[in-house]
Order: structure tokens, then sequence, then C-alpha cells
């Protein structure tokens, strides 16, 4: 008996403290995003989304340029990575599982995952900004890339080595070669899971700021030109909170909350993807 | 191993010859020697872990896409040795189809299932893969119950209809021999009875071999059986002999289920 009501008092004990780590961790996110909904939907208007980043000192403005630079860098960085990234995948999975070149390529892609994004910044800047002459939308799109990339590669990777053998087989056994198994029937079995991964990769490389810094810099006026440098709401965010002038603070906000809310709309999207996988 | 005779009367479509496999170190398989007759159903028996599966892996060279797995010997197709390295694998495969023990579809529409196999063989206009597919269907006994629903996706079918869907997708690439793989283990009684009437009306136009753990089966469906043990063929025959008059001890221990 008295081993009974011990057990059942660790029990209750180890619950207790569950739950408060539970609502450490519950509070802190709940009171970001209150803050951020709070004081970024105050500067939700019209003029937020039609007028460019204001000057010093003057009064309005919105985040136009930023929020089409964003769209624009994350559209390239989606349609580069993306290719990349599965092929990579279907490389490490289906062709190369036992080859030297491929672990060497495995080992490498963790590393980038794990790779601090300041450090991608820096090297793009280093090996694309100098060379090619200055700051880029392009040179922002190549550091959101070189990020998301490994992280298409593993999901790619870890969801292929999940079709069944059995399945692999049975395309083998009608006479397919290698390249039409793997297009046609594995990646197809798993289609709902590398779509995720990308979507993920997105969500990731969405809110980088680091990176951007160093290669996309910013621009204070609305611009379209990859070849130029461009206005993005990581950067501007970073700027504009920092600042002085109560407007720019205020549009930081409303950038923070834009971006909590893409991300946050990408991921329900990956949930929704994934889980009709499942019923299928 | 010469108290049988493996070579038969009939003409012969696969001839194995000292065969020996390989998983690694481990030898799977111990100088087989053995003929399968043309448009005949030849089934393997043998208690689980005997070779009977790698056995029938050799002969559409599935063992080839795990390194570490080899065969050595000879299996004469049309007088040439499959296990020879130049020998192109893919066509090997489309010569030799395989349905395994659990059915697998492929993830796309049942008309696709059929269609992609052929694609890869074939350029056939659009109301040519269609007959195709209505074809390899009926076949395989599937075309009255799915015709209404090619565009479904191939995992929506039952069990028994997805093994059959299988059978299908092995029949349109018009192989010679149709490999069996357990085909039935993973089913239900009527299902399992469907496959095994498909299986005797296929042998007008195929070969089949088939792999089998339910001796009845093999009794009720084989023209040829094949009693494996320990990676060694004990004996093999013509079904009804080896199976009311077994030559040799231990395939008389297995069929009475003293053993295995």
């Amino acid at each position: 008996m008295d081993l009974y009501r011990r057990r059942i008092l660790i029990n209750q004990a180890g619950i207790g403290l569950s739950m408060v780590a539970m609502s450490f961790g519950l509070f802190a996110l709940l009171w970001i995003l209150w803050t951020l909904f709070s004081k970024g939907f105050a500067a939700f208007s019209w003029e937020f989304f039609t007028q460019d980043t204001p000057a010093p000192g003057t009064e309005g403005g919105g985040l136009r340029n930023a929020i089409i630079g964003s769209g624009l860098i994350l559209f390239f960085t989606t349609v580069i990575s993306t290719p990349i990234g599965i092929l990579a995948g279907i490389y490490l999975a289906e062709f190369g599982r036992v080859s030297k070149f491929a672990s060497a390529t495995r080992f490498v892609t963790d590393i980038m995952l794990s790779a601090p994004s300041i450090v991608i910044g820096l090297f793009v800047y280093a090996l694309f900004v100098v060379t090619t002459g200055g700051f880029s939308g392009w040179a922002g799109t190549v550091a959101l890339s070189l990020i998301a990339i490994p992280v298409v590669v593993r999901t790619t990777e870890n969801m292929l080595k999940l079709v069944p053998t059995s399945l692999r087989e049975a395309a083998f056994a009608v006479g397919a070669p290698r390249w039409a198994v793997s297009l046609k029937v594995t990646l197809r079995a798993v289609k709902a899971g590398v779509v995720t991964g990308v979507l993920l990769a997105i969500a990731r490389v969405t809110g980088e700021t680091a990176p951007l810094l160093f290669t996309a810099l910013s621009n204070q006026f609305y611009s379209t030109d990859m070849s130029q440098p461009m206005g993005n709401l990581p950067v501007v965010i970073f700027q504009f909170g920092l600042s002085p002038y109560d407007n720019w603070v205020n549009l930081a906000w409303g950038g923070s909350l834009l971006i909590a809310l893409l991300v946050l709309g990408i991921n329900i999207g990956a949930r929704i993807l994934f889980r009709q996988k499942d019923k299928r | 191993m010469s108290d049988f005779q493996s070579t038969i009367s009939e003409e012969a479509v696969l001839q194995i010859r000292n065969l020996d496999f390989y998983y690694g170190d481990f030898k799977g398989l111990i100088n087989n020697n053995m003929d399968i007759a043309r448009n005949k159903v030849t089934a393997f028996i043998g208690p689980s872990g005997c070779g009977k599966s790698t056995l029938l892996r050799t002969f559409n060279r599935m063992y080839d896409l795990y390194p570490g797995q080899r065969a050595e010997g000879q299996i004469l197709f049309h007088g040439k040795n499959l296990l020879d390295k130049k020998q192109d694998v893919n066509l090997v495969r489309a010569k030799i189809g395989m349905v395994f023990q659990k059915p697998t579809p492929f993830p796309m529409t049942i008309y696709e299932n059929i269609a992609f196999g052929v694609r890869l063989y074939e350029r056939l206009s659009r109301s040519e893969m269609d007959d195709r597919v209505q074809w390899a269907l009926s076949k395989a006994a599937l075309w009255e119950e799915v015709k209404d629903k090619l565009q479904q996706n191939g995992l929506s079918l039952s069990g028994g209809q997805q093994q059959r869907l299988c059978i299908a997708r092995a029949v349109a690439v018009k192989p010679e021999i149709v490999l069996l793989d357990e085909p039935t283990s993973a089913l239900d009684p009527i299902s399992t009875a469907k496959i095994e009437e498909l299986v005797n009306e296929l042998k007008e136009d195929y070969t089949i071999a088939i792999v089998t753990h339910n001796m009845q089966q093999a009794a009720r469906i084989s023209d040829y059986t094949a009693f494996m043990y320990l990676g060694e063929l004990i004996e093999f025959g013509k079904t009804d002999e080896l199976f009311v008059k077994p030559k040799i001890k231990q395939t008389e221990d297995y069929i009475t289920g003293r053993f295995g």
C-alpha cells in the first residue's frame, strides 16, 4: 500500500512539473503572439500595403517595396531550391545509398543544415556581392537558397527512405530503369511529404535577416530589379524596429506580424497537405 | 542429388544449371539444376528460408538491386545466360514479370498502373493504349470490376483487387514468364480462389513460376513442383507424381506435414 501511494505521488509530481514547464513555454509564445497582434494589427492599413518605406522624419508610409521585394526573393529561392533539393534528395535515397560520394554529400548537407545563417550571408557577400559589384536581390536569393536547399534535400531523402522496398521492387519488376522508378513511382508515392518539406524550407527562410543584410541589403524605393539592392521585410524590421521614429517602429510591428502570419499559414498548409497523404 | 530427373521432356523456357547464390558470405542456393516448362505452372515449395523466393528472384535478376547479393552459374533463356553481366536487366524484367507477396499498386490511377510499364517499351496511340489496358485488366479478371473507375487511384481497390491489378500490370507488358512470389498469402480465401483460377487461365499464354507456402495450393494449380530445403533443390518433378509418390524421404516428410 505504501508503495502504491508513493507511485501515485511520484506520478502527480511528474505531471505537475511537466505542466509547469509546458505553461512556461506556452506563456512565452502567447505573450509574443499577443504583443505581435496588438501592435501589428494597429499598423495594418491601406497605406501599409500601398506606400513605400518612408524617409526619416516623414509621416506615414508603408511596406509595399519590402513586401514585393521579399515576395520576389522568396519566389526565386523556391524556384531555385526546389528542383536542386529534390534531385539531390533523390540521388541520396535512390542512387547513392552506399557510395562514398553520397555519404560525403549527406555529411555536408547536415553541416549546412545547422550552419549559422550569418555565416552563409558573409560567404555569399564575399563570393557573390564583392565579385558582381554590389548588393542585389539575386545575392539575397542565393543566400536564402543555400539555407533552403539542405532542408529540401534531407526531407526528400528521408521521405523516399520511407517508401517500402516492395513498391520499389515492383516498379523495377516491370522493367523500369532506375530514373523512371525514382521519378514516376517512388517520388510520386511521397509527393505530399516532399511538398511539405519545400513549404517548411520556405517558412524557415522567410524570416532570415542576417543573410539578407549582407546580400540584398535593403532599398528605400520600390524596385523589382533583382540585380539591384532590394527591400525586404526582415531587414526593414531590423532597421525600423530600432529607430527613434514612431511611424517606423509601427511599420516594423506590422511587418513582423505579416511574416508571422505567412509562416503560420505555410505551416498550417503543410500540415493539411501531410494529413491528406495519411488519409489516402 | 541425382535421385530425380532435373530436366523435363517438354520444351523448357528456362534452364537452370549449377546455380549458386550468395548473400554476402552466406550461400543461399547450392547447385540448383532444373527446367521451367513453357506454358506450364511450376510451383516452388519448402519451409521458410529454404531459398525458394531467392531462386525466383534470380530469374528476373531482382537481387541486382542489392549490393552484396550475387548469383553464379547459368539460367538459360532463349539460349542466353540471364546472369551474364552484359545482359540488359530491364529487358529481362520486361520479358519475365513478377508479382509480389503484398499487393503493390503504384501511387497512380488504375489506368496509369497498367500503362506505366507498357510506355517504357512501346509507343502506343491513345486508343491502342486504351485497348491494351482493357486487355490486361480482362486477362487479370478485373475489367468488369474497375471499368468505370479507371481514373481512380490504384490504392483505393481492395487487397484482392490490388493483387489482380498487379497481375494485370505484369501481363500488360506481354512477358513470356510471370513469377508469382506467394501472391495469395496476404489475401482472403475468396480472393485466393480467384487468383488460383486466374493462374490456371494465364498458363495458356504464359509460363508461370509460383512460390507458395501452401502445399494444397501447389498441388491444385501446378504442373511441376520443386521442393527445396536449405538452399538445395531436394526433389523436382510432375506435381502429380511428386505429391503422390515422392522419391525422396525429405519430400515425403514435408508434404505429409512431419516437418517444416
